[in-house]
């Protein structure tokens, strides 16, 4: 037991707090340089600092390469080049406008070390129904993988705190889905990135005093699609994320091509007098979640966040409740 | 919310059953008689099968979705 208690301990410590007290001075940092963007949804138009992903990618890495040096396993080396090269295609996108290819692509190259390392077992277990073994179909599921869950990540970084309090409780939801399994190890690994997201959320929640851009969406988003093919967790992964793929589901359904966000011209969301949000009746505007949430009414932009977030914890619960139907056998 | 809190329990439905369907009829499949073809075939088979389930997933939920909604917005 102690030789998972003290990992454990070590790695989820040092994964908090090196986001915890790097970040403040990455926003002074960040300020200084005018690396900063316009949050349109405060009055004032204040410019925010970014990317956060910086501070992210220190605590992940940081934190992985401590349980490694405890448990030389290929799934954490893994996870750190896979999640590292996701930070770099993220920061490039955020310090240059690449085209809509480049994300998904780059993400398709940040998968190979998962499948160089030979870090997945090719079974595709599921709920009730027990396992399939597509040794090469799965092959295409790590290709697809990193680039759904970095992409679906970045796609709900649309309010302040969104992607970090979200990406909290999907994390936390694997973490405990993998305990239930009894697979120890893996929820050991899978914690930092519960505890990075949640460092990060203190200075990304409302009012943001920083975002996390493409470099810290795509990070998140990388690690979590990682974790879901490493730890054989893939089905509960997307039970857990469900929300954040009806987000990308309804804007494609409502686009019917992938476009970049830029390339949009309409609105789907505008403000009221007092700046709370409010569904706009715009025909060329995508449907998006918040959308859907606003439809009643307008909101202020912290009471969609915790509409979002309600979604978050009932996928949550739905995703656990895959991950007890694995020990179940019809 | 109530909308979109039904939408995700459907989903999490289709993704129970495909996950059965898979299961039971693609893992099992099997192809012999070409030699050392037989796993490139019986690989292709069960990926053109795959794919079949995801469209016909995504037509499905593009019907729950306009159901949902759209009552939604007649209530």
């Amino acid at each position: 037991m102690t030789e998972l208690i003290i990992p454990a301990i070590v790695s989820s410590v040092v994964a908090f707090f090196t986001v915890y007290f790097t970040t403040p001075p990455l926003i002074q940092f960040l300020q200084k340089r005018n690396y900063t963007v316009t949050d349109m949804n405060k009055k004032g138009l204040p410019m925010i600092a970014r990317p956060g992903g910086i501070s992210i990618i220190a605590g992940i890495i940081a934190s992985e390469i401590i349980l490694y040096a405890f448990w030389q396993m290929n799934e954490i080396l893994a996870i750190i080049i896979t999640t590292s090269i996701a930070f770099v295609i993220g920061y490039v996108d955020d310090r240059k406008v690449m085209g809509g290819w480049f994300k998904p692509l780059g993400l398709v190259l940040a998968a190979s070390p998962i499948i160089f390392l030979g870090a997945y077992d090719s079974d595709l277990a599921f709920p009730l129904f027990g396992e399939v073994q597509i040794p090469i179909l799965y092959l295409g599921i790590i290709i697809l993988m990193i680039p759904i869950t970095g992409n679906t990540i970045n796609s709900i970084d649309v309010l302040n705190g969104v992607a970090s309090g979200f990406m909290v409780i999907a994390s936390f939801t694997l973490s405990i889905a993998l305990v239930i399994l009894q697979n120890y190890e893996m929820a050991i690994i899978s914690l930092p990135l519960g505890l990075v997201s949640l460092a990060f959320y203190k200075y990304h929640k409302n009012p943001s005093k920083i975002f996390p851009g493409d470099s810290g969406a795509l990070t998140l988003g990388a690690m979590y699609g990682t974790i879901a093919i490493v730890g054989q967790v893939e089905i509960i992964a997307a039970v857990a994320l469900l929300p954040a793929v009806i987000n990308s589901f309804l804007f494609l359904a409502s686009m019917k091509k992938i476009v970049e966000h830029r390339q949009i011209k309409g609105k789907p969301v505008e403000h009221t007098e007092d700046f709370k949000l409010k569904a706009t009746n715009d025909q060329t505007a995508p449907i998006t979640l918040v959308r859907l949430i606003l439809a009643k009414g307008p909101l202020t932009e912290k009471q969609v966040s915790f509409q979002i977030f309600k979604l978050g914890i009932f996928s949550g619960i739905l995703a656990i409740i895959s991950a007890v139907l694995m020990g179940i056998s019809l | 919310m109530m909308g979109l809190f039904v939408f995700l329990f459907a989903m999490w439905l289709l993704i129970l059953v495909g996950g059965g369907i898979i299961v039971i009829i693609l893992g099992p499949m099997s192809i012999s008689g070409y030699g050392v073809f037989d796993w490139i075939i019986s690989s292709g088979i069960k990926a053109v099968f795959a794919i079949s389930l995801v469209i016909i997933w995504i037509f499905i939920l593009l019907k729950i979705k306009n159901w949902i909604f759209r009552k939604k917005i007649l209530s």
